[in-house]
């Protein structure tokens, strides 16, 4: 257990602003232990830049740093995203 | 384009000189927890540093050796690339160069690596010569878990994230290698002097 | 609705402060009108941003605690003694004042009538505000879906929405209160933090396959949803809202 720990949905608006649909419903299949669920539900850590890990397996799903004019994201730990569009 | 709040002042502290501010940076009485995942509970009885890679014969201490090792007070400033500068920080910590006393390496580059897979790179020049400690107590009291603890690094000349919290060795290395964070988005270096927060900057 | 994609570009825009309201001693409720807001869903939230003279900003989220209402929003803040956004929220807004926001956000933690029940709904302080959107939006769809919520506070003094919470009773919405540090004299319902014994007397069996929203502080949401699993419960019919160490 960790105080820290929030859901991805704290930062749907950063995904949202990133992807332009809205994230926390998209399924992700983790590379690590291949359990699948809604972004919504991962759970989000602030440290320098936003983590996104696997609540099955504590493996790091997405790392995303924002300036005011870049985002830098790494998905390599989603195998697959689903979104509905 | 912003605008601004009125009668917002945030909690920033004033009475600050900025001689000691780098440019973009807040300066805070808090002392902000960021983490990029759970606070790991390694058991003292467990943990180790290590010195790892290019060098001869690796070395290790045990929590006791580690603790048994020459250590010293410092004061130092701290800065983080979300923009909050922490002044006159208090650590006590066994400096870097008592790790590497007597390793002979051509390694010009090491690897921090942390529990929880977290790692963060630097010139080796940059940990060597005063400029960086691996510590383990702040403000007089054994370093908080959510603060690094048992020991994290301290090298305060590079923007935090480069002193990695609940750090575990060094791997000397002859290549550099662009850590948790420097691989995507910030800075390889991170300078706060001259505000080296993102690649490219 | 369902299956819609929430889409559309997030932008930054001003609000104004159109109404405060007192809700228990340290939480209050701040209405916005917001210009061409398109309404939004139960368990939405904005994302607010504030700007010092010196160009210092400061962003947090907050749950929209009211159902849709045209332009009108209403968040429900409670005000932390070391916080450096809410008591500016409480204490120094003041109607006519404009902040930035953006919004509405989320998809993940939403509730409309429509998905049905039974609902069950578990809140430990302020993280009563979005489940108060959904019991909010039922009531205003008129809808009777069987709504339990099993609200977490202190004391009754820090019960926000109390009255509104016994006029909505009824029609299909049970609410159950624990108050963990103090009750009044003649207190009948629970006096203890939640735990697994509490939740299973309140919510509905497995078999009933209820939709669970859980939100407040960090360590109250995570005991919460370990111990709904613990009584049988499926793990992805429990969608949560951590706070944070502290809560909202």
């Amino acid at each position: 257990m960790n105080e820290l720990r929030l859901d991805g949905n704290a930062v749907a608006g950063l995904l949202q602003e990133v992807f332009a649909v809205e994230m926390t419903t998209a399924i992700g299949t983790c590379s690590g232990c291949s359990t699948a669920g809604p972004v919504g539900a991962a759970h989000l850590y602030r440290g320098a830049g936003i983590v996104l890990r696997c609540p099955h397996c504590g493996n790091t799903l997405a790392k995303i740093v924002k300036s005011d004019s870049r985002v830098w994201i790494d998905l390599t730990g989603i195998r697959t995203l689903e979104v509905t569009v | 384009m912003t605008v601004v709040s009125r009668g917002f002042r945030g909690r920033r502290a004033a009475d600050v000189n900025p001689a000691r501010v780098p440019p973009g940076q807040y300066v805070t009485r808090d002392f902000p927890v960021l983490s990029a995942g759970p606070t790991p509970h390694t058991a003292l009885q467990l943990w180790d540093f290590s010195i790892i890679g290019e060098l001869d014969q690796p070395r290790g201490w045990t929590w006791e050796q580690f603790r048994a090792l020459p250590s010293e007070e410092i004061t130092r400033d701290i800065h983080c690339v979300t923009k909050w500068s922490k002044l006159d920080t208090v650590w006590r910590g066994v400096a870097v160069d008592t790790l590497l006393e007597g390793i002979e390496t051509s390694a010009e580059y090491v690897t921090a690596y942390s529990d929880g897979g977290y790692t963060t790179n630097l010139p080796l020049e940059d940990v060597t010569g005063g400029k960086a400690w691996v510590v383990f107590a702040y403000e007089g009291q054994p370093l908080a878990p959510e603060h690094g603890g048992p020991a994290r690094m301290l090298v305060p000349h590079h923007y935090f994230w480069k002193s990695a919290k609940w750090v575990r060795g060094l791997r000397l290395q002859s290549t550099d290698e662009p850590g948790f964070w420097e691989t995507n988005g910030y800075h390889n270096y991170g300078d706060p002097w001259q505000e080296q927060r993102y690649s490219g900057d | 609705m369902a299956g819609t994609a929430l889409l559309g570009r997030l932008t930054w825009q001003l609000a104004e402060l159109v109404e405060v309201v007192a809700e228990t001693p340290h939480v209050k409720t701040i209405v916005f009108d917001v210009p061409g807001w398109p309404g939004h869903r139960a368990g939405q939230h904005v994302d607010v941003r504030l700007t010092a003279e010196d160009g210092y900003q400061a962003e947090r989220s907050y749950s929209i605690a009211s159902a849709s209402d045209g332009t009108r929003i209403a968040l429900t803040v409670q005000r932390l003694e070391d916080g450096e956004v809410s008591p500016y929220l409480t204490d120094e807004l003041r109607p006519g004042d404009k902040i930035e926001l953006r919004g509405p956000i989320g998809g993940y933690f939403v509730w409309e009538p429509s998905e049905g029940g039974p609902l069950m709904l578990v809140a430990g302080g302020s993280g009563i505000v979005p489940l108060m959107a959904m019991i909010r939006t039922r009531a205003a769809a008129d809808d009777d879906t069987e709504t339990r919520l099993l609200y977490s506070t202190r004391s009754q003094d820090d019960v926000i929405y109390r009255d509104e919470l016994e006029r909505l009773s009824g029609n299909g919405l049970t609410v159950v209160h624990t108050l963990t540090d103090s009750q009044p004299p003649g207190w009948t319902s629970y006096a203890r933090r939640v735990d697994a014994e509490m939740l299973a007397e309140v919510t509905p069996a497995p078999a009933e396959r209820p939709r669970f929203y859980a939100c407040g502080p960090t360590p109250f949401v995570e005991a919460v949803a370990e111990a709904l699993v613990q009584l049988g419960h499926d793990p992805r019919a429990i969608k949560t809202e951590r706070f944070g160490p502290t809560g909202g």
